[in-house]
């Protein structure tokens, strides 16, 4: 536990010097946003009718965009070969970054949605759930991401090519995200919805540091 | 088993069996078209367009087939380690991605007389535009290395968690469709399929999977013979000879043999 | 009395045979220096070593057990140096220190750190963040990090990199103190480091042809001894004490 929170730390730590990954990530998903109206128009009730699904999938793109760097770095300076050396399982190492990861990026956007939502003219009933539903899926991605990020690790185009194989993998958390949003405001209740997204986090939560340890070991072989 | 996955027995086996895989597809082919586009009754609502069915329906079947071999082949690279089974997953991605498409395209031209539109986003549809998605990714991500090796490892990773998605994805896709499109579209899962058409569907399935067969094997020859090909090169063979008496033909596995052990 | 030994290594990297039916063996307060022309495999047997890399064939021992067996015991007894220095540009020198020494579960951090830092000589760049380093520096502080802790293995890929004459010899004098308290070194290196009778393994004597090894995989079972059994031998040689 302690190796987790160490990694944690530093990650955290590296992030806040750095500074900028955070804020432009943030930045993205909000230029990202304003970029609708302008292509569907400024109706407010079409507006209003598409907030939902337009802020998950913002969100969806901005957190894919900060994956590349998760392991990047950290590979291209030699430090993930150290950290696979270390007397510490390299899982709990990848926990501990993809919890950074969230903690720089998931949490921001979870912040700015509402923003954004208030932009968009969405009923005030959808805004509780759509707070929630991020803050279920938005780890969710982060662990997706991470394996994504994992296995592009020394391949030629990284960048794009880490879109390619995690955006279908994000499609269920979209789905389920939006459709949460939308139940909430139409009045039903968003539980099913909810929990099929928690259930995707178990999920990824059990099974997503697994794949990309094993990603990270083969890349400093 | 593992006697079998040696790539000199595959190389022979494979050799020996072309032919009858060969025979045996195209036999297939031919009864299953004939059956398919002549034999076939004129289906009462959809009248000759249901033809387009007997190459979609198996079409989709193999896009689905090859994705489950794919990571099959990827577990099996991650347990046993074989070269073998990374090279069976990488030459499946490929097959498996044009049976996708080609299902996409058939189930567009069916669509386009039956539905009155080229593309609905009809559950099924959808999972398979989905499906293709994640061909292409492991295509990409394998290509996207120098060292060969390793991008056949990493896309046998990607096989396996795709994998483990693809039933996520696919109830995620009909929960999404039946909140936004009641069932308004005609389904093609109605009333029970007549022997007459059953029959050429699951011929031209078998001769699909024959196809795939021969293609696999044709493709997993190729890169075992590369390989070959790369490792005489490295070994500085094709030099030695060129310098010893000029002559490159008839570059016996033999004569190789003899002259790295002569070094 | 640690006994570190290989047996029988082959070792492949992407599809190119690196080398064939190497062996080694070296025993407490022993220095091992990897000799051989590019590519002859010096980093790949050091990855080996330190279980970055699993071997295509044969056995890397510590005491007796497979260092495959028990992967975080390994880890924990060695310290690898690779070719990069690891050293994060927005961090300072202790804070870069501080997580390798966290994940060895050290308890004195900071003491430790001191200690190391003083050992080379940057004691006084402790708070200077990564990026002002010289390439020296780095090295110097990449270095420091193999003192943190408990360790009774070294492996280090060209230690002298980067590094002047005054600190190569510093260098010298901190393998000579490890091996003193009985660790184990076994290093690569392109400058003459002044070690202490040292075992040299010589890499190029384990080259296997590339066609030997062809045919090999193609007939595993009996190809192998009567191909060319005066090779063999050779081979079998072990860098032994």
């Amino acid at each position: 536990m302690n190796a987790f929170v160490a990694i944690l730390r530093r990650d955290l730590r590296l992030a806040l010097r750095q500074g900028a990954d955070s804020v432009m990530v943030v930045a993205f998903f909000i230029v990202t946003t304003t970029l609708f109206p302008f292509g569907v128009g400024p109706e407010a009730n079409i507006l209003a009718r598409i907030a939902s699904g337009v802020i998950w999938v913002a969100a969806l793109l901005a957190a894919m965009l900060s994956l590349e760097r998760v392991f990047q770095t950290d590979y291209e300076d030699g430090t993930l070969e150290l950290l696979t050396l270390s007397p510490v399982p390299l899982e709990l190492l990848v926990l501990g970054k993809v919890c950074a990861h969230w903690l720089t990026t998931g949490l921001p956007l979870i912040i700015a949605a509402p923003v954004m939502a208030v932009m968009l003219n969405m009923d005030q009933d959808g805004f509780g759930t759509l707070m929630i539903a991020m803050l279920i899926g938005t780890p969710a991605l982060s662990l997706i991401g991470a394996i994504g990020a994992a296995l592009i690790l020394g391949a030629r185009r990284g960048g794009v090519l880490v879109s390619l194989l995690v955006l279908p993998l994000y499609i269920p958390v979209l789905i389920f995200g939006a459709g949460a949003v939308e139940a909430a405001l139409l009045g039903i209740s968003a539980q099913a919805q909810l929990q099929i997204m928690g259930a995707i986090l178990l999920l990824s939560l059990a099974a997503a540091p697994f794949a990309t340890a094993h990603a990270i070991r083969q890349a400093v072989e | 088993m593992h006697r079998f996955a040696k790539p000199s027995v595959f190389l022979k086996l494979t050799g020996a069996m072309m032919p009858w895989m060969v025979a045996l597809t195209v036999i297939l082919t031919v009864v299953g078209l004939y059956l398919a586009l002549i034999g076939s009754p004129v289906d009462y609502q959809q009248g000759n367009t249901v033809r387009i069915m007997y190459i979609h329906v198996p079409a989709a079947w193999m896009g689905l087939f090859c994705y489950v071999g794919m990571a099959l082949c990827g577990a099996m690279s991650l347990i046993w380690k074989h070269p073998l089974a990374d090279i069976c997953a990488r030459a499946t991605a490929p097959v498996g991605a044009t049976f996708t498409a080609l299902t996409l395209i058939t189930g567009s031209l069916w669509g386009e007389p039956m539905w009155g539109t080229w593309w609905v986003w009809d559950a099924r549809l959808t999972s398979m535009l989905i499906l293709l998605f994640l061909y292409l990714g492991y295509i990409a991500l394998v290509n996207a290395f120098d060292d060969p090796e390793r991008g056949s490892k990493a896309g046998s990773a990607l096989a396996l968690v795709g994998v483990v998605n693809v039933p996520i994805v696919k109830f995620s896709v009909d929960w999404w469709n039946t909140l936004h499109q009641p069932a308004s579209v005609a389904r093609m899962d109605g009333p029970s399929i007549d022997p007459s058409m059953l029959a050429p569907l699951l011929i031209m399935a078998f001769a699909f999977t024959g196809y795939y067969f021969i293609i696999l094997v044709l493709r997993v020859r190729l890169e075992l013979n590369q390989r070959r090909i790369r490792a005489l090169q490295l070994s500085g063979l094709f030099d030695e000879r060129a310098a010893a008496n000029g002559d490159d033909d008839a570059l016996a596995y033999d004569q190789g043999h003899n002259a790295g052990a002569g070094k | 009395m640690t006994v570190f030994t290989g047996s029988d290594l082959t070792c492949l990297r992407g599809e190119r045979l690196v080398f064939g039916d190497l062996s080694f063996n070296a025993n407490t307060g022993d220095a091992v220096m990897l000799r051989g022309r590019n590519g002859a495999g010096k980093s790949s047997l050091l990855r080996l070593m330190a279980g970055l890399m699993a071997p295509r064939r044969g056995t890397i021992r510590w005491q007796g057990d497979d260092i495959a067996d028990d992967k975080i015991a390994h880890r924990a007894r060695l310290h690898y140096l690779g070719h990069q220095d690891a050293i994060k540009p927005v961090l300072s020198v202790r804070d870069n220190l501080r997580l390798w020494a966290e994940l060895r579960g050290i308890s004195d951090i900071d003491a430790e750190i001191d200690q190391a830092l003083r050992a080379l000589d940057i004691h006084h760049l402790g708070k200077t963040a990564g990026r002002y380093l010289s390439s020296g520096q780095k090295r110097r502080t990449a270095l420091a990090r193999i003192l943190l802790g408990q360790s009774d293995l070294w492996l280090l890929d060209e230690p002298t990199v980067g590094l002047d004459r005054e600190s190569c010899a510093e260098l010298a004098r901190l393998i000579a103190e490890f091996r003193a308290r009985g660790g184990i070194v076994i290093y690569s290196t392109h400058v003459d480091l002044d070690i202490a009778a040292p075992t040299i393994l010589d890499l190029d004597q384990f080259a296997i042809p590339m066609m030997e090894w062809l045919v090999e995989q193609d007939d595993e079972e009996d190809t192998r001894e009567s191909l060319s059994p005066d090779m063999n031998q050779g081979k079998s040689a072990e860098a032994a004490i």
